[in-house]
């Protein structure tokens, strides 16, 4: 079990606001193997990111709380670690690269400053060293000028640059799981080409594990090995990634994948996924996805799936469960014996 | 030929049964803040008494009876005490508590309706109208409220209609400034360039766009406000000008007992009581409707 | 069907102006550089190109909510860009616009149906009882029901946000709707849900659509002919089909190829742009695209290119094509 660089097992995470509470993440099962790329799927609010911020322990303390399981990082459980002993942790051997390059930078530091911060947390390192370390890893981003770079501004730097620092950032401790979240939703195409080359550059150079956070399926099949499907705090979906582009079993997952444009003809009518996500205060018993699904039947509503396995496929559908799909086998015989 | 209909969700069902009345929304939303709470009863309590005072009082707060000057609170059947001519401290405290209401509420309303048309056609309509507007708020700004206020006072003379006056000149200038920085950034909001698009009118975008979005910012500016005026009202009085004695205003009583600190000390502590609670009372509440109000502004 | 010309904007220009203080030069930004193309009835005409390169600008400008610097927008024979405020205002009934962010686009102290009244009532169409009808005709059309006139913005998701956004534009019946980046915020589910209703739509009342994207698939699936720009110019017209198939302008080539697989099987040659995209406040000389290019020649450090024409109406604005008897030098000019 020691390939496994981050296991997250069965984690339920709530939120309070006032007197309401919701519960985002309900029971989320995933685990991140040495050295490959995990991609986390889904659309907004389906508690992808919540999940991210809760192995880096970047959850707000007041206002929310993992209610139940376990998030392993080389087999230790990190999930109820002091904010103390997670600082150590942090930057060091998990780290993380946001959405917005344009945010995760203060402004009123060099990049040189900002970059200085985690080698003087972790590693006991002279200025020089220091200096030499950080003019090394902006190198190794792609970043040209590197000596010039590191005493600049982030107002001086465009985004796609700004991304690198952030990767670099990320690099600087050599950490063993890096955790990508949407890195390239705010860039153009041809910046968003660079970075994903990039990232998979460093990931096979530092050896390190890469979780990536995405809305957009064509960045997982450009860059990940597994992939796990998330839906309304859910995993509803774990395979690697040939099998999930060749056969979806889920499906939400079959609808995301049918209503991409590149999968329809040109000026034919997408297809789409009816309706909307639920919010969390509108989740009840069944299937999460049911009252959008278009095989739904009556079981669906009434009983929350299990996940069903197939192989190293894992699906949270009725449609997967042995017993439902020779009853519905039966079903077709009879309609065409009749 | 049709059009192809998607399904709706069930979302909006429960977007019906979250739907209350605004008044309910409102109570619930104060129930659940206790600084809030505090605020506006303060608040109430304060209305109440300004404007049934004159009947709950126990004593005539004029009469000044020298038998019974300077006797400390609790005896005789004077709540707070009476003062130098023997008056019932309690009596005048709650009708000066109408002179705070009128000159808080007056004065709010007269600066801020002068401030917002300002701030509205600085921000608006922008060009020289805005610069001369803007440079005129600026030197004006530059002035110690307070200064401006007894300047003025001292010019047009003292009385409840004069300190009005020199309050709400002081004040406007707060209200132009904030009300134009908010036309400023309604004007760049998408649904402002969504009207123009639409073709809607330029004063039509004026009124029934970027006005009913003022809103906010106006209430949660006045109330706020109203503490200031009501301070400031007691600083004019207890420096001797504004409201003049034997009228009883917080302020005057402030100013009146002060000669007295050493060895009549209630003379000058419940006026000064009453002016902090009304004062706390106000920010509270002003507090918490910036709080409960603000997001809305943002659009949720 | 597709002959006549709706739209035809001639060497449109927008310049930025920003003071850097008294006695300083001021910098000035081509966010629209000598933009040209036509727009045909009933056709989707897309520009396409990455954020700053002035497509949105260039739509805003046709439409007059940014006045243009030089340049003419005819509009079924009409310059748009000279016509007076309330000529203009009243134009505006036939042509329309769709905004990206469905959450900042709509007034969020107005109901659903004061913002479809609005339209109605400012071009002063059909009596009141008709309006309402016709409101809750579109209403319907778009996906949502009578049942949600009372209620205000925040109460829809993002989706459905947008389909307010889109009867808003239609319900005046316009010929003309320009729609900047209307899918852009939307989820992959939620996405393809509008676009359908804007293919809809289209067909129902014979729309035509100038449809500004970053997002190629998008443009693939539903335009006729796209115009890439880069830092304020177009570089390429082509029709869709054709641009895809068959990209000419080497920018175009590395957009094209720079769009991530549809599958993990599918093997795709990259064509890696070096560095940014530079300031439009400071644009590289000659053709803008040529610090990046890898096909760059000496030429493209001096000259602009003139547009060449291929088959079908497809031009490219790159010296490559230029038939040029000089010497060619291939430089590598870039890092």
């Amino acid at each position: 079990m020691s390939d496994k660089v981050l296991q997250v097992n069965d984690l339920r995470i709530r939120f309070r606001n006032g007197k309401e509470t919701s519960q985002p993440i309900r029971g989320v099962n995933f685990h991140v193997k040495k050295g490959e790329t995990l991609g986390i799927v889904g659309e907004s609010g389906c508690g992808k990111s919540v999940t991210s911020l809760s192995v880096m322990g970047l959850l707000p303390i007041k206002t929310s709380e993992i209610v139940s399981g376990e998030i392993l990082f080389n087999n230790r459980d990190i999930s109820r670690l002091k904010e103390k002993e997670y600082r150590k942790l942090r930057g060091n051997e998990i780290s993380m690269i946001f959405q917005e390059p344009m945010t995760s930078l203060n402004p009123v530091f060099t990049i040189g400053e900002q970059l200085s911060e985690p080698l003087r947390q972790h590693k006991k390192m002279s200025k020089s060293e220091i200096r030499n370390n950080i003019i090394a890893v902006l190198k190794q981003v792609g970043l040209p000028r590197a000596e010039q770079i590191i005493d600049e501004y982030p107002h001086q730097l465009s985004g796609g640059m700004r991304q690198r620092v952030m990767i670099s950032l990320a690099l600087l401790c050599h950490p063993k799981l890096m955790i990508a979240d949407e890195p390239t939703t705010a860039l153009d195409v041809t910046i968003q080409a660079q970075i994903l080359e990039l990232l998979k550059e460093i990931k096979v150079k530092n050896e390190m594990s890469l979780m990536l956070i995405t809305h957009d399926l064509s960045v997982v099949a450009e860059m990940c090995d597994r992939v796990v499907v998330m839906y309304a705090g859910e995993v509803v979906e774990e395979a690697e990634v040939n099998e999930l582009f060749d056969r979806p079993l889920h499906p939400y997952t079959q609808g995301l994948m049918k209503s991409l444009p590149s999968n329809n003809e040109r000026k034919s009518k997408l297809f789409s996924i009816d309706g909307q996500v639920p919010k969390p205060s509108e989740i009840g018993e069944g299937c999460v996805f049911a009252n959008r699904c278009p095989f739904a039947f009556e079981k669906c509503f009434a009983e929350t799936p299990p996940a069903f396995n197939r192989g190293k496929h894992i699906s949270k559908c009725w449609l997967q469960d042995p017993a439902v799909k020779e009853v519905m086998q039966n079903e077709e015989r009879s309609i065409v014996n009749s | 030929m049709t059009v192809n209909i998607p399904k709706v969700t069930h979302t909006t069902q429960s977007i019906k049964a979250k739907k209350q009345s605004a008044v309910v929304t409102f109570f619930s939303n104060l129930l659940r803040s206790w600084t809030g709470m505090v605020g506006f009863l303060i608040m109430i309590l304060l209305l109440f008494i300004s404007i049934f005072g004159q009947w709950i009082v126990p004593y005539d707060p004029l009469l000044a009876d020298f038998g019974k000057k300077l006797l400390p609170p609790m005896t005789d059947g004077h709540l707070l005490g009476t003062d130098q001519l023997g008056r019932d401290i309690f009596s005048r405290i709650i009708l000066g508590a109408r002179v705070s209401v009128i000159i808080g509420l007056t004065t709010v309303l007269i600066a801020g309706t002068f401030g917002t048309i300002v701030g509205i056609i600085s921000g608006y309509f922008r060009g020289w109208v805005d610069v001369i507007l803007m440079r005129i708020v600026d030197v004006q700004l530059s002035f110690p409220f307070i200064l401006l206020v007894l300047v003025i006072n001292a010019i047009i003379g003292s009385g409840l209609r004069n300190i009005i006056i020199s309050l709400a000149i002081g004040g406007w200038v707060i209200f132009a400034r904030v009300i134009r920085s908010e036309v400023l950034a309604l004007r760049e909001k998408e649904f402002i360039t969504a009207c123009v698009a639409t073709g809607v009118t330029r004063i039509g975008i004026l009124f029934k766009h970027i006005l009913p979005n003022l809103f906010t910012p106006i209430i949660i500016l006045s109330s706020l406000q109203i503490g200031t005026y009501i301070i400031a009202e007691a600083s004019v009085s207890f420096l001797g000008f504004g409201v003049q004695p034997p009228e009883p205003a917080w302020g005057n009583m402030l100013n009146e007992g002060k000669d007295y600190i050493f060895s009549s000390w209630w003379l000058i502590t419940f006026p000064g009581i009453a002016i902090m609670i009304t004062a706390l009372g106000v920010n509270l509440f002003g507090d918490w409707l910036r709080d409960t109000l603000d997001p809305e502004l943002k659009g949720e | 069907m597709k002959n006549e010309v709706l739209l035809t904007v001639k060497n449109l220009k927008k310049y930025y102006e920003i003071s850097q203080g008294m006695f300083k030069e001021k910098i000035v930004v081509r966010a629209v550089d000598d933009v040209n193309f036509t727009v045909m009835r009933g056709e989707t005409f897309a520009l396409v190109g990455e954020s700053g390169c002035g497509k949105s600008t260039t739509g805003r400008t046709i439409l007059r909510l940014v006045e243009p610097t030089a340049g003419e927008v005819i509009f079924k024979g009409t310059n748009l860009a000279s016509l007076p405020y309330e000529q203009m205002r009243s134009l505006r009934k036939q042509m329309q616009m769709v905004f990206q962010d469905p959450y900042a686009s709509l007034n969020p102290k107005k109901t659903i149906l004061q913002i479809l009244m609005e339209p109605l009532k400012v071009h002063n169409k059909f009596d009141k009882k008709e309006r309402l009808r016709k409101i809750i005709a579109m209403l319907k059309i778009v996906g949502l029901s009578e049942y949600h006139l009372d209620r205000y913005p925040h109460e829809f998701s993002g989706g459905q946000r947008q389909r307010i956004g889109i009867a808003r534009a239609v319900i005046l019946q316009p010929d003309f709707i320009i729609a900047d980046e209307p899918v852009s915020a939307l989820d992959v589910s939620v996405q393809s849900q509008v676009i359908n209703l804007m293919l809809e739509l289209q067909k129902e009342f014979g729309l035509t659509y100038l449809f500004i994207s970053h997002d190629l698939s998008v443009i693939q699936h539903m335009t006729d002919r796209v115009a890439v720009m880069y830092l304020g110019k177009i570089v390429e017209v082509a029709d869709t089909e054709d641009l895809f198939r068959n990209p000419k302008h080497p920018y175009t080539q590395a957009l094209l190829s720079a769009v991530p697989v549809a599958h993990p099987k599918e093997e795709k040659k990259r064509i890696i742009l070096k560095g940014d995209v530079p300031s439009p406040a400071n644009p590289p000389s000659g053709c803008a695209f040529h610090p990046r290019c890898p096909f760059a020649l000496e030429i493209c450090k001096t000259k602009m290119p003139e547009p060449t024409t291929f088959e079908k109406g497809h031009t490219a604005n790159c010296h490559l094509y230029i038939k040029n008897e000089e010497e060619i030098e291939y430089v590598t000019s870039y890092s």
